[in-house]
């Protein structure tokens, strides 16, 4: 593979698993979000108690960080490229 | 005096030294003094990489003002507080490899450093210094302050030699053992804020008969403390959601931080940095928060916010406990302020007297002269937070968002985009430190969102207009030919 083809794969790999944190990040926001105004929305006097917390609190501030837990483990076990930093161009 | 309380102060301080002195013996085959003062030599592995870069961000508001305000606003505080998981891993991730690569290649020691190199502007290095060390400077000189009152709030010594005992710790440290001190410290510092959290959420959650019977105390007193939107309403979703931006992505431009994402060993350790990273920062944002709120039913009545934790902590804990509780914030503290101090440093070293007034100086010159510009900018600052001036508090306020506004677009558009050129790159920078400073004076809560937010969209227009206009075909950068 020549110089420019592989500084090419470089350029394009960094850039995807860029991307991959940008998309993590809008899911997340969306999860935390949605759960959080969705269900903590209603009146107060009709929240379910998970845990002894208020269902929008659970979902979106505990079941959220968990699953958002889960999905980055995947996401480095089988995504993220273990790749050389000390890459010089010569 | 409470001595229960000070005995574990005492031995976190003097391990402090301990790693100072390890950190400085262990330069001494270091093949560059320059990039293992200010970098480690780019070795950190994943566990310190997290620690570091939670601790450095996570400051004495995670600890102290933030819980605080929860147990003022209820469960809207925490929901608010929980945007910042996000920097776990979004950091490291959208910096990601191709900063430590292209940091690597450019032999960047500094943010500015990267900026040179990647935009070839002198006007970008100087107003990107210049601000690194006016907005840091603010800041750390409001943190020393807070962890002097700490200090003095806890032991009842005076708040001069309070003042004096946390900024020897400090300097001392910093001073001898550079970077990789101040991430060694870091790290401990990081697991002191962990346990702390576990102790204090465990504590007054049995302290107010569980979970159940605290909710049902706040919705008693006020159904509002258990919706998402505050005691009095007022917190709505678009002024939460904006802090995604304050504490969440926009940490990305922040240059302590930033730098720490050039300064990992290897992929493997940003793989586990971001893992931990994040685990972290949800555990420690849940906790105190939730411990702020709670406390409210355990010990209610409390009028200044500030006063929340040191209370809920000596009420709910026994004194030796309450003595690793307190440890917590005074190490958040101290996180923050060493990477502060080293980054102005650098900037001042590397940024200005090695670009502009002398290129050739000799290892053991900069060498020396690293060691008395550490120095000098600690002293200075304590100095100043001795009685500080108005003025600084006040520039402190605007310093982190000055700080995002200014630099997270100069830093990811370099990165990502080709056309990204340094006029661009300078127009995003004085567009969005103008703009926030203007709306945070004149307009503040403008379209009901927190100050930075606009700034940073402003930043983003006027870098990709000013870039497209200046741009010509020889100026578009390529990895490539820029090395």
């Amino acid at each position: 593979m020549s110089l420019e083809e592989k500084e090419k794969k470089l350029q394009q790999l960094t850039a995807k698993e860029a991307l991959l944190g940008v998309a993590i990040a809008v899911g997340h926001f969306i999860w935390w979000f949605g759960f959080a105004y969705g269900l903590g929305g209603r009146d107060p006097q009709n929240y379910q108690y998970i845990l002894g917390m208020p269902d929008w609190l659970f979902y979106s501030c505990v079941l959220g960080p968990v699953l958002l837990f889960v999905t980055l483990w995947f996401v480095v076990k089988f995504v993220l490229c273990d790749i050389p930093l000390d890459q010089e161009q010569d | 005096m409470n001595i229960e309380v000070i005995v574990p102060l005492v031995v976190f301080l003097l391990f402090t030294f301990a790693i100072g002195i390890w950190s400085a013996k262990k330069r001494t085959g270091a093949a560059s003094f320059l990039h293992d003062y200010y970098l480690g030599s780019r070795e950190l592995g994943g566990l310190v990489l997290a620690m570091t870069m939670v601790a450095t961000y996570g400051s004495a508001s995670s600890f102290v003002g933030g819980p605080g305000i929860a147990y003022d606003r209820g469960l809207g505080w925490v929901l608010l507080s929980m945007s910042q998981v996000v920097t776990g891993y979004f950091t490291l991730m959208i910096l990601g490899k191709r900063f430590a690569i292209m940091a690597r290649r450019y032999r960047a020691v500094t943010l500015v450093d990267f900026l040179r190199s990647r935009y070839n502007n002198g006007l970008v290095v100087i107003v990107g210094a210049f601000s690194i060390v006016v907005f840091l400077f603010s800041a750390m000189a409001a943190q020393w302050v807070g962890g002097a009152r700490l200090i003095e709030s806890v032991t009842g010594m005076s708040y001069q030699a309070s003042l004096f005992l946390f900024a020897g710790a400090v300097l001392f440290y910093v001073i001898i053992g550079g970077f990789r001190a101040v991430v060694v410290t870091d790290a401990v510092q990081g697991i002191i804020m962990v346990v702390g959290t576990l102790i204090i959420f465990t504590a007054t959650l049995i302290a107010g008969g569980g979970m159940n019977n605290i909710m049902t105390s706040l919705y008693q007193e006020n159904p509002n403390l258990v919706t998402p939107f505050g005691a009095d309403g007022d917190l709505t979703a678009l002024y939460v959601s904006s802090f995604w931006i304050l504490v969440g992505v926009g940490v990305v431009g922040l240059p302590q931080v930033a730098v720490r994402a050039m300064s990992y060993k290897s992929s493997a350790a940003m793989h586990r940095a971001l893992l931990i990273g994040t685990a972290v920062v949800a555990f420690m944002m849940f906790g105190m928060h939730m411990a702020g709120v709670m406390g409210r039913v355990v010990v209610p009545g409390i009028e200044v916010a500030d006063t929340v934790m040191p209370e809920l902590t000596m009420t709910v804990l026994p004194g030796w406990l309450a003595g690793i509780v307190l440890a917590a914030p005074m190490a958040a503290i101290m996180s923050t302020v060493d990477s502060l101090l080293l980054m102005i440093s650098s900037s001042v070293v590397k940024d200005v007297y090695i670009n502009y007034i002398k290129p050739d100086a000799s290892e053991n010159r900069i060498r020396l002269l690293s060691l008395i510009v550490t120095a000098a900018v600690g002293i200075i600052v304590v100095a100043i937070s001795w009685s500080p001036p108005e003025f600084l508090i006040w520039l402190n306020l605007f310093a982190f968002g000055g700080l995002e506004a200014a630099f997270i677009w100069p830093i990811v558009l370099g990165l990502y985009w080709k056309k990204a050129n340094g006029w661009g790159a300078l127009a995003a920078m004085i567009t969005g430190i103008a703009s926030y400073m203007i709306i945070s004076i004149w307009v503040p809560g403008w379209l009901g969102m927190h100050e930075v937010a606009m700034p940073v969209l402003f930043s983003l227009a006027a870098f990709v207009l000013v870039s497209l206009l200046t741009n010509r075909q020889e100026n578009e950068w390529s990895p490539l030919e820029n090395n």
